[in-house]
């Protein structure tokens, strides 16, 4: 077995060493009635070539999202990633070490996560950001549950705007853990409608701009609001690119900011890994969850980085923790934070100009076609559009044209009465070409 | 003695000779360079994209448009590669030696799995694509589904947890949920002392107070306190096993018994799962739900702190309560449920927006794969043996938390052998960078004095297992013999030197700021 350097003559003379007479012996505590004396029903090691060739068939029965014109959304957004990100994330140092327990040997990762917080504490306007949650919707209901630390309120309203699974996330875990989480009906400009739900027991609101029918909102009316009664505004944001254009949180009043960072440096992954980004004001941060990295000193007076303020962190203080979170996204992170370097401020405000020209494209030219409304006031890269007919049904329809049109809303929320409501995305991978193709099938289908 | 750190040196004699104060004319360090953080470079306007222009402006969104400077900087390609390249050679890492961390499994990731997971129809694939596009990805999960249930012998797993404590978080909610359908919510969790922090941490998130079990002598759950603390308003007990002392917790089926014989859950903690995969199925001891985290056991990279992929398995009991969602075999082939609208649905919910860590997925079904089922006991074999020959190489300087009988997959000390010699765990961990290593787990569990944790893993060597033992037994030597110096100002032949801990967290700078360090230029307009 490749993997495994121990050779028959070591493991003998290792059990000389240990004074064992049998491996058997060392798993003598084991009860009598657990032990299996012969490997399970399962097949024995196989060889590279013969791995990949299962999972290359496996690989090949799906259709990767660059296969052809490809407009899903919702969430997750297909970008181009530099090939430079790639290289450096599979650098041995970073992909094979363990969390910077130990800083004096790993400064690399430590200075990449305060890179990384610096980052994206400025595209969201905010003062600090954490080392990263798993993702976008974990990172929304460990926000909700921060507010209600912050205030002591049980009550969190969630707008009609959010991302159905990003509600739902939300309503399991913090519900689980006691709050009142009121969602609010779903609709498309939905967002105005959360300042009537706010109460003296409200702890936040969570408002999400673009929100997931793809429509931008300038939340500072809501901030107001939020900040009138004592409870605090969460913002989220699915689509990370949309900072390079559009007014952050932080600009327009958020306290708790929360995001899905796949969009830089990576991939679709069908659904994950991701990466959560989580920032706020600064007054909150020893209410926050998740690891934080911090500026230091070492003993010769050098400036270096640590894992710092980990008393709110569970292995340090149990079951009084601000969260149960371990593990971030560390890898996902650098990734990010490599892409937004290379980036930098010019190259994301033209990577939003080009996200947000291809929408305005798809747009013209979906709302062209006979039957279809597009449904989005004021978009960022994504739009809702009403089809004369089932959205799920249209989008097979078209998966035998070659095109992959978008998801249909009833797969986020079958209840809510969309059924004719598709989401469209577009982004610098989307040729003209492709829009065009959409909108001429689309138009041949409907007119059947 | 005062050392600089310009290199690591080969034979001790060149270290004596190195260490006459010698410094570079530039406070250089050799080939170990500084690096500026990207805030600090001057050029923030640059990028290394090139993106085309768009004509259009983005007069649609008004007043929605970002106008003020956003303060990112910008690299070129090869200023990004050589930051970053930089950077890397700042880290340890499995690739170049032990990382005997106990608890965290540092085990060689194979590369054929960043292969395998990089292939555009995983990697490339939308979550919400339409499933007919996704039957590969689908199969994918069905077989590692197959393979996490034949491995713990449970009938069913839950694949979306991101991490072990989302996966800790799953089973908790299972565990609540089923209680509130037999109309028996209750209120408390039981957790030895030695347990992992996200143990306590994830019930009291769940909602649950957390009471404590004692522990045996022999390093144990204290069966009697078990039994005198269960109760009707139990709901679970918690429990790792192999635990975190490193020992197999013999009474496991008992405390598996008492446990359901109170009507509370028996949550396993899997992260040990690497001692005994293939040789012994959870689902044999009692288990009801147990969370694998693919990046202990599975060797998905550990990446810098993640990410990881926590699934869990569940019993008949608790199956009914699994999260959103799940494959089922239907008519057309495979399909995903992702909303439970039907009434009769028990489902508790939804655990994240996806369905879980699809790319660790594909890696860790390789790694099944590769190994096989005679290739898994292996693993569980070796990981075992390589930690009791390390506990027996070391014990004779150093002192077994629990001598007596076989530890399985990691071996503990405690800090008793250092008693007088003004040396501390935290200081002989620090020395043993000096060494070539990474530290072991220090200071937990909880419940040793001064505990050293070391996990060794199956992927080592003896020769790379002596290299080790002798480093240790050598400081072990120094230790004892005085050489007190050697250990307090340790590191010195790390990237940095011992790092204030207190200053950071007393006076948190967690964020770059333009007043610190170099102030950067102003935003050159392209």
């Amino acid at each position: 077995m490749r993997y495994l350097p121990l050779t028959p003559d070591d493991r003998a003379q290792m059990l000389g060493v240990i004074g064992a007479a049998s491996i058997d012996d060392l798993f003598a505590d084991v009860p009598v009635a657990a032990r299996k004396s012969e490997p399970f029903d399962l097949p024995y090691h196989a060889g590279e070539l013969e791995v990949e060739r299962e999972l290359s068939g496996l690989a090949a029965m799906n259709r990767a999202a660059g296969a052809g014109p490809f407009f899903c959304g919702a969430g997750a957004y297909r970008h181009h990633v530099p090939a430079t990100v790639d290289h450096i994330i599979q650098r041995s140092e970073f992909l094979t070490s363990y969390t910077p327990y130990q800083p004096e040997i790993a400064q690399g990762t430590l200075q990449v996560l305060f890179e990384f917080q610096t980052q994206v504490a400025a595209l969201t306007g905010l003062d600090v950001a954490n080392a990263s949650m798993y993702d976008g919707s974990t990172a929304c209901a460990e926000a909700v549950m921060m507010a209600r630390r912050v205030t002591r309120r049980k009550r969190a309203v969630l707008s009609g705007g959010l991302h159905p699974h990003y509600a739902a996330t939300t309503q399991t875990i913090a519900h689980a853990e006691g709050m009142d989480i009121v969602r609010q009906t779903v609709a498309i400009d939905a967002e105005a409608a959360v300042i009537a739900a706010i109460d003296s027991e409200t702890a936040c609101v969570v408002v999400q701009t673009p929100n997931v029918f793809g429509v931008a909102t300038d939340v500072t009316a809501i901030a107001e609001a939020a900040h009138a009664a004592g409870a605090l505004l969460i913002v989220v944001t699915t689509e990370a690119v949309s900072f390079g254009l559009l007014k952050s949180p932080g600009e327009m009043g958020a306290d708790i900011a929360v995001a899905e960072g796949q969009s830089i440096g990576n991939a679709l992954n069908f659904g994950g890994p991701y990466i959560g980004l989580f920032t706020c004001r600064e007054k909150l941060v020893r209410q926050m969850p998740g690891r934080l990295c911090g500026e230091t000193v070492d003993a010769q007076g050098r400036r270096g980085f640590v894992l710092t303020l980990s008393t709110r962190e569970q292995h340090i203080r149990r079951d009084k923790a601000t969260s149960n979170i371990c593990t971030n996204s560390g890898l996902c992170a650098l990734a990010f934070t490599v892409h937004l370097s290379l980036l930098g401020e010019t190259g994301l405000r033209q990577l939003a100009e080009i996200n947000h020209d291809k929408a305005r494209r798809l747009a013209k030219a979906l709302s062209a076609v006979p039957g279809v409304e597009v449904l989005t006031p004021r978009y960022f890269n994504e739009i809702a559009v009403r089809l004369p007919g089932d959205a799920s049904q249209m989008v097979e329809a078209l998966l035998e044209d070659g095109i992959v049109a978008g998801v249909p809303f009833s797969r986020l929320d079958p209840t809510a009465g969309l059924d004719d409501v598709l989401l469209c995305a577009a982004t610098e991978t989307t040729l003209d070409a492709d829009i065009d193709a959409f909108a001429q099938a689309l138009a041949r289908r409907i007119a059947r | 003695m005062t050392m600089q750190n310009v290199g690591r040196p080969t034979r001790p004699e060149e270290t004596q000779s190195l260490d006459a104060g010698f410094t570079s004319l530039t406070g250089g360090r050799g080939l170990l360079q500084d690096e500026a953080l990207i805030f600090e470079r001057d050029g923030w306007g640059k990028t290394g994209v090139d993106l085309p222009k768009v004509d259009a402006p983005a007069d649609d969104l008004g007043e929605l448009v970002r106008r003020s400077p956003i303060g990112l900087p910008g690299l070129s390609e090869p200023e990004a590669m050589r930051h970053y390249v930089r950077l890397s050679q700042k880290n340890h890492a499995i690739d170049l030696a032990l990382y005997p961390l106990g608890s965290c499994t540092m085990k060689h990731n194979p590369r054929l799995n960043e292969k395998m997971a990089r292939l555009a129809g995983f990697a490339d694939l939308h979550p919400l694509a339409p499933l007919s596009t996704a039957q590969g990805a689908l199969t994918l999960m069905d077989r590692l589904s197959h393979w996490l249930k034949t491995l713990t012998g449970m009938p069913a797993v839950a694949l979306s947890p991101k991490a072990g404590a989302h996966g800790e978080l799953c089973g908790l909610l299972a565990i609540r949920a089923a209680h509130e359908a037999k109309g028996d919510p209750r209120r408390r969790v039981l957790v030895p002392t030695s347990a992992h922090g996200t143990n306590p941490a994830t019930a009291a998130f769940v909602g649950y107070s957390v009471t404590e079990i004692a522990q045996t002598d022999d390093g144990r759950v204290d069966l009697a306190d078990l039994a005198a603390k269960l109760g009707p308003d139990v709901a679970a007990i918690m429990v790792t096993n192999p635990n975190t002392c490193g020992l197999f917790e013999r009474d496991i089926i008992e405390i598996a018994r008492l446990t359901h014989e109170a009507g509370a859950y028996f949550y396993c903690d899997g992260a040990n799962f690497n001692a005994i995969v293939g040789r012994v199925r959870p689902g044999d001891l009692g288990v009801d739900a147990m969370h694998i985290n693919l990046h202990k056991t599975f060797s998905t990279p550990h990446g810098g702190g993640g990410p990881g992929s926590g699934p869990v398995v569940l019993s008949a009991a608790l199956a009914p309560f699994a999260p959103a969602p799940w494959v089922v075999h239907g008519a057309d082939g495979l399909t995903l449920v992702e909303e439970t609208v039907d009434a009769a649905a028990q489902a508790f919910g939804r655990m994240s927006a996806f369905h879980g860590q699809m790319g660790m997925f594909v890696r860790a079904y390789a790694y099944m794969r590769s190994h096989g089922a005679d290739g898994l006991r292996q693993v569980a074999e070796d990981a075992v043996l390589n930690a009791n020959y390390v506990k027996a190489r070391l014990s004779g300087s150093m002192t077994p938390a629990f001598p007596e009988g076989p530890c399985m997959h990691e071996a503990l000390f405690d800090d008793s052998w250092l008693e007088g010699t003004g040396v501390t765990t935290l200081d002989f961990a620090k020395a043993m960078i000096d060494e070539g290593f990474h530290p072991m787990t220090m200071y937990f569990p909880l419940v040793v004095h001064g505990a050293m944790l070391i996990e060794p893993t199956e992927t080592e060597s003896k020769q790379e297992l002596d290299r080790f033992c002798e480093a240790l037994l050598a400081l072990a030597e120094a230790a004892k013999a005085g050489d007190v110096e050697r250990f307090k100002g340790a590191p010195f032949l790390a990237p940095m030197r011992r790092l204030d801990e207190t200053l950071a967290a007393r006076k948190p700078r967690l964020t770059w700021k333009p007043d610190q360090g170099v102030a950067p230029a102003p935003l050159a307009a392209e």
